[in-house]
């Protein structure tokens, strides 16, 4: 599992370790945690990976299923593709902003819990130089979301409900169960900013906002996947 | 303890293998084609698994009996971590035994399900709603009228029920029973659809069972080689009165059959 | 991939809670979240019985009354058996061998001192709880629970008029089974994290004991296959509450359009059952890892080949989730896929062999010890034989023409889930209650629930396969209409009288469990003399499980009766002798 932690924390944690002969209780503590704690993010994505594998094989399958028409007691295929609306590729654009400010933010904040480490036994440092792109980060997920919600009102004024064809059921199913999973993401963000708030432990906002990051990378992948799916699978 | 183990688990065993061999409650005389073939598949796998099943549990009552500790210290229980050898041989033996018998029933389901019914089989629609069968005969233009779900009438019985769209001229010669009549030695190629929720179609006699699912008309055919009357049965569960959604398929001869058919028609006009 | 004992008790840093909150109700210590596991499956275990207690007067007397309940109407009859089914398989056997025993004594077997996320766990146990909560709340809402089965096809589960109780009762359904599925998930994230990232020094995969690979793979399996329960979950929740046809197709009830169209019944089936057959799996791996322990332990010998039952429950994981449409071989799928999942599922019978093998080779040339544990472990082989047995007639599409939906299969299922794996929660109350609550449970009353409860159960459920092979339904809430039903009666009075019998026999248990934890003889720290790390431990062990001496291991799980040695068994943290494994 040595793979789970960077490189640069496996450098780190050598010259921690090599320096004193006594392992340094706090660095070695945050990389425990770190690594269980991107192996709980991985084995959780693994769940999330199967629902929507459940639901884009129901898609695909249900695009080219026939279902008897009983006029004339023969099969028909009922599948009208939906118009998707263009506002979807600005929406995207802020995600993958949001990817990139994620990113920094990670960086930013594990260089400082390893700084923390290295100091004495009792972290004091509590504010991390990640916050400003947290914050961005949290900003451009909540403008996403707000994006997706514009894109449903555009749909249903143009007649297109939930229930109103097998397409459009998709598309508010899968849209909404991302949406539903990036807004946990929000909340993961929202926490650790009043972590920092409350002064908790650099190296517990560390643990959480790298793992945090991890799932908005892979919230990131899924969307593009998801529209993907929904503009080019026949 | 070990010698009431013993006894408890043989006394078990050789009673519930009893009624097996005494086929004190058996499947019902097979009225079909197929019967035969599958009856006797049907009894190779419990004959060989019957012979597994006596042998395992005979074992372990045994060994629980004949390995119970006699004294707290020697002689000691035998340290082994198992035996490569023995672990593969009965991997492979199960693994013959049991792919064996599947390619042995395969051949027959094949041979069942792999081909459609016969160009001049009898067809019969049959349409399972809560909590009904109705059977529909394409009359003598062979086809079958359209149907409409906003026509269904349940209470309105046979051709009001299915929902028969009388403006189509194929419906005109349409019968609707409530009896399932076929005659002897031909193949039925029965449709089977539904109205509401799934049911399944169950003859016991002639070890056929397919469920009917709404949206779909599935095609499936059997050959009756007894004449009598079967009961049939709905065998999935489709609500408050699934227990008595029954019917009768009643098998007679073909001037019978024809006789039937004529004079339902004639009803009609 | 062992973490040493600092950083271990430097992540595992929070202290023993004081406060009775923190200590019995919102606890983050997995010992007692496996007890509110236990006592939660126990709870709903008693409600199963209950139900099916009702279902068996009803079959036989279909005119009684009862009293506070009156007539049991047949809607009613329909409503016990799915709340019956859906309350067993969920919350008795997919909670207390994992949630229940395996959260207590998994990081005690590795060596650990807690679960890797101890609140995820306390979280996990309480939206489990809310989920039974939900679930026992449908019968008393307008409409009642709902009748359409453990299985809920649409479209009579979609669609609200389709029967009663299909209305808000459903709903309540499925919003509970929603519920269970994200508890069941965090726990799985918990079980797997835990296994791979906290054994102790020494503790490598090859020298767990059975009992934690069989809950490591059941998480496994759980990850994977809750999530398209859920998934399907919410499709039918969008179906009968947002207009949508996921499920169901051009439809009338009663002659009334629903405004539904297009939709597919098989697609639930096919998303149900892709979890369902892992689900019965995840049901038996934790009883089955038992038995092996125990078999070895009261055999005082090693399990005979450790390697290939490891293989074996791999094995049986992956396949499990290739066979699932032996389900549905009647369903109208296409018969060349009914071939190719028959063929799977004849396979994946292999492996279970190769464990039946290996247990009866376990106990062959062994020293048995006839504790209570041994009893059901000894008893719930035979039970897996038993129930094991019916599968090869039902992996066969020829035959399963003739079975499907009858009562073969309802002796089937209940033979491996209802009794063996139930056996797997007795061998593990009997065997752990001593490290859990200090005391012995008394192996009187053992020997008396357990002779009831295996002869009763044999006698209620081994002639469900003569009444299947006669053509005997499922699900029919009564048997006065179809002629050949009528001479199968005296069968299903007698399953009744058994069923009263056993289910008295209960009750047996119950006072045994709840008088031992006061009365009881008090136990040592090993009363077994077995070789696993919780008997290395304090009895109850301590909020960090090890008080503050996490073990380093030596040897394997199974050294009993190694020759030359002091005593017949060596404890894995034993140093002195050390073994080739």
């Amino acid at each position: 599992m040595a793979s789970i932690t960077t490189t640069a924390s496996v450098d780190t944690s050598q010259v921690l370790l090599a320096g004193s002969g006594r392992p340094d209780q706090n660095a070695l503590d945050f990389v425990v945690r770190l690594r269980r704690a991107r192996l709980g993010i991985i084995v959780a994505l693994t769940a999330v990976v199967m629902i929507f594998v459940s639901y884009s094989s129901a898609y695909v399958v249900r695009q080219g299923l026939p279902t008897l028409d009983p006029r004339t007691g023969t099969l028909v295929r009922d599948w009208l593709p939906l118009q998707l609306p263009n506002f979807l590729l600005v929406n995207t654009l802020i995600l993958l902003v949001s990817t990139l400010t994620m990113e920094l933010a990670r960086r930013q904040t594990i260089r400082t819990a390893f700084a923390n480490g290295k100091e004495s036994h009792a972290a004091t440092r509590t504010e991390t130089d990640g916050m400003p792109w947290l914050a961005l980060t949290a900003i451009l997920g909540v403008s996403f979301l707000a994006g997706q919600w514009l894109v449903w009102r555009e749909l249903a004024a143009s007649g297109f409900y939930v229930g109103t064809s097998p397409s459009s059921s998709f598309f508010y199913l899968l849209t909404g169960m991302h949406g539903i999973h990036l807004f946990g993401g929000i909340i993961a963000l929202l926490a650790t900013g009043a972590a920092s708030l409350l002064r908790k432990s650099a190296v517990s906002q560390g643990v959480v906002v790298d793992a945090t990051a991890w799932y908005w990378h892979f919230m990131t992948f899924l969307w593009v996947y998801i529209l993907c799916l929904l503009e080019f699978a026949h | 303890m070990g010698l009431v183990l013993l006894v408890v688990i043989w006394l078990i065993t050789f009673i519930s293998a009893y009624f097996f061999v005494a086929k004190t409650w058996w499947l019902p005389v097979g009225a079909s084609a197929a019967a035969a073939g599958i009856d006797h598949h049907f009894a190779t796998t419990y004959v060989l698994m019957g012979i597994v099943f006596v042998a395992a549990q005979l074992s372990l009552g045994l060994f629980a009996w004949q390995y119970r500790e006699r004294s707290a210290t020697t002689p000691q229980a035998h340290y082994s971590h198992g035996n490569n050898k023995l672990e593969i041989t009965w991997t492979v033996l199960t693994l013959i035994l049991f792919v064996g018998l599947n390619f042995m029933s395969s051949s027959i389901w094949a041979s069942e399900r792999f081909r459609p019914a016969v160009s001049d089989a009898v067809q019969v629609e049959v349409t399972g709603m809560q909590f009904q069968w109705y059977f529909r005969y394409p009359g003598p233009d062979g086809k079958f009228g359209a149907t409409q779900p906003q026509l269904q009438d349940p209470s309105g019985g046979g051709e009001a029920a299915l929902g028969v769209d009388p403006a189509d001229p194929a419906s005109k010669d349409d019968v609707v029973a409530g009896t399932m009549y076929v005659p002897v030695n031909r193949e039925i190629d029965v449709i089977l659809r539904a109205e509401d929720v799934i049911h399944s179609f169950f003859i016991p006699a002639m070890r056929f069972k397919q469920d009917t699912v709404p949206g779909l008309a599935i095609h499936m055919h059997f050959t009756p080689i007894t004449t009598g009357d079967y009961e049939i049965a709905c065998s999935q569960l489709c609500g408050l009165g699934h227990y008595k959604m029954h019917g009768i398929l009643r098998v007679v001869s073909q001037q019978d059959f024809d006789k039937w058919l004529a004079a339902r028609e004639a009803e009609k006009q | 991939m062992a973490t040493s004992d600092f950083a271990a008790h430097a992540v595992h840093a929070h202290a023993a809670p004081t406060s009775w909150i923190r200590k019995y109700v919102f606890s983050l210590d997995h010992k007692v979240i496996g007890i509110q596991y236990f006592f939660l499956a126990l709870t709903a275990v008693f409600v199963g019985m209950f139900l099916s207690l009702l279902m068996r007067i009803h079959l036989i007397w279909p005119a009684a009354s009862l009293p506070l309940l009156g007539d049991i109407k047949p809607e009613t009859y329909l409503t016990l058996l799915t709340m019956h089914g859906t309350i067993m398989v969920f919350f008795v056997l997919t909670t207390a061998p994992q949630g229940g025993f395996g959260n207590y004594f998994l990081p005690i077997q590795i060596g650990a001192p807690d679960m890797a996320f101890p609140v995820l766990n306390m979280l996990s146990f309480w939206v489990t709880a809310l989920a039974f909560f939900v679930m026992i709340a449908a019968f008393f809402v307008v409409g009642g629970a709902p009748l359409h089965g453990w299985t809920g096809y649409p479209p009579l589960s979609a669609l609200p008029s389709a029967g009663p109780g299909e209305g808000l009762g459903a709903n309540l359904w499925v919003i509970s089974i929603a519920l269970f599925c994200l508890g069941a998930l965090m726990s799985a994230l918990n079980f797997i994290t835990t296994t791979l990232d906290m054994r102790a020094r020494g503790m490598t995969l090859m020298r767990m004991p059975l009992t934690c690979w069989a809950w490591f793979i059941t998480a496994i399996l759980g990850l994977l296959a809750f999530g398209v329960l859920l998934s399907a979950g919410i499709l039918l929740l969008l179906d009968r509450n947002a207009g949508t046809s996921f499920f169901v197709p051009l439809v009338t009830i009663n002659g009334q359009l629903t405004g539904h169209k297009g939709g597919s019944p098989l697609l639930w089936q096919h998303l149900f059952w892709f979890f369902g057959h892992p689900e019965v799996y995840i049901a038996i791996l934790p009883a089955m890892g038992l038995c092996s322990q125990l078999l070895s332990v009261f055999s005082r010998k090693p399990i005979f080949g450790y390697k290939a039952m490891v293989y074996a429950m791999l094995s049986i994981g992956f396949l499990g989730f290739m066979v699932w449409g032996h389900h549905m071989f009647m369903s109208g799928m296409s018969p060349y896929t009914a071939f190719a999942f028959s063929v799977m599922t004849m396979v994946i019978g292999v492996p279970s062999a190769i464990k039946t093998f290996n247990w009866l080779g376990t106990i062959w040339r062994g020293h048995i010890r006839f504790t209570s544990p041994m009893l059901f472990a000894l008893g719930f082989v035979s039970l897996f034989i038993s129930g094991g047995i019916s599968g090869p007639f039902l992996a066969q599409p020829v035959l399963d023409i003739q079975l499907h939906d009858t009562y073969f299969v309802v002796g089937h299922f209940h033979l491996i889930m209802g009794v063996a794996s139930i056996f797997g929660i007795f061998a593990a109350t009997y065997y752990w209650f001593p490290k859990m609550f200090g005391r012995m449970m008394s192996e009187g009353m053992a020997r008396w629930h357990f002779f009831i409860t295996l002869i009763g159960t044999y006698a209620i459920f081994m002639p469900m396969h003569y009444l299947g092979m006669a053509g005997h339904l499922r699900r029919y809430s009564q048997l006065t209409e179809l002629n050949y039903l009528h001479g199968l009666v005296p069968v299903q009075i007698f399953m009744s009288y058994a069923a009263f019998i056993t289910i008295a026999g209960q009750f047996i248990f119950l006072f045994n469990l709840f008088w031992s934890m006061k009365f009881g003889k008090k136990a040592s720290d090993n009363p077994w003399e077995a070789t696993t790390l919780e008997w290395t431990t304090a009895t109850p062990p301590p909020h960090d499980n090890f008080g503050g001496h996490i073990p380093v291991v030596y040897n394997g799980p199974y050294e009993y009766s190694v020759p030359g040695a002091p005593r017949d068994y060596i404890m894995q943290t034993d140093p002195s002798t050390v073994t080739a494994h």
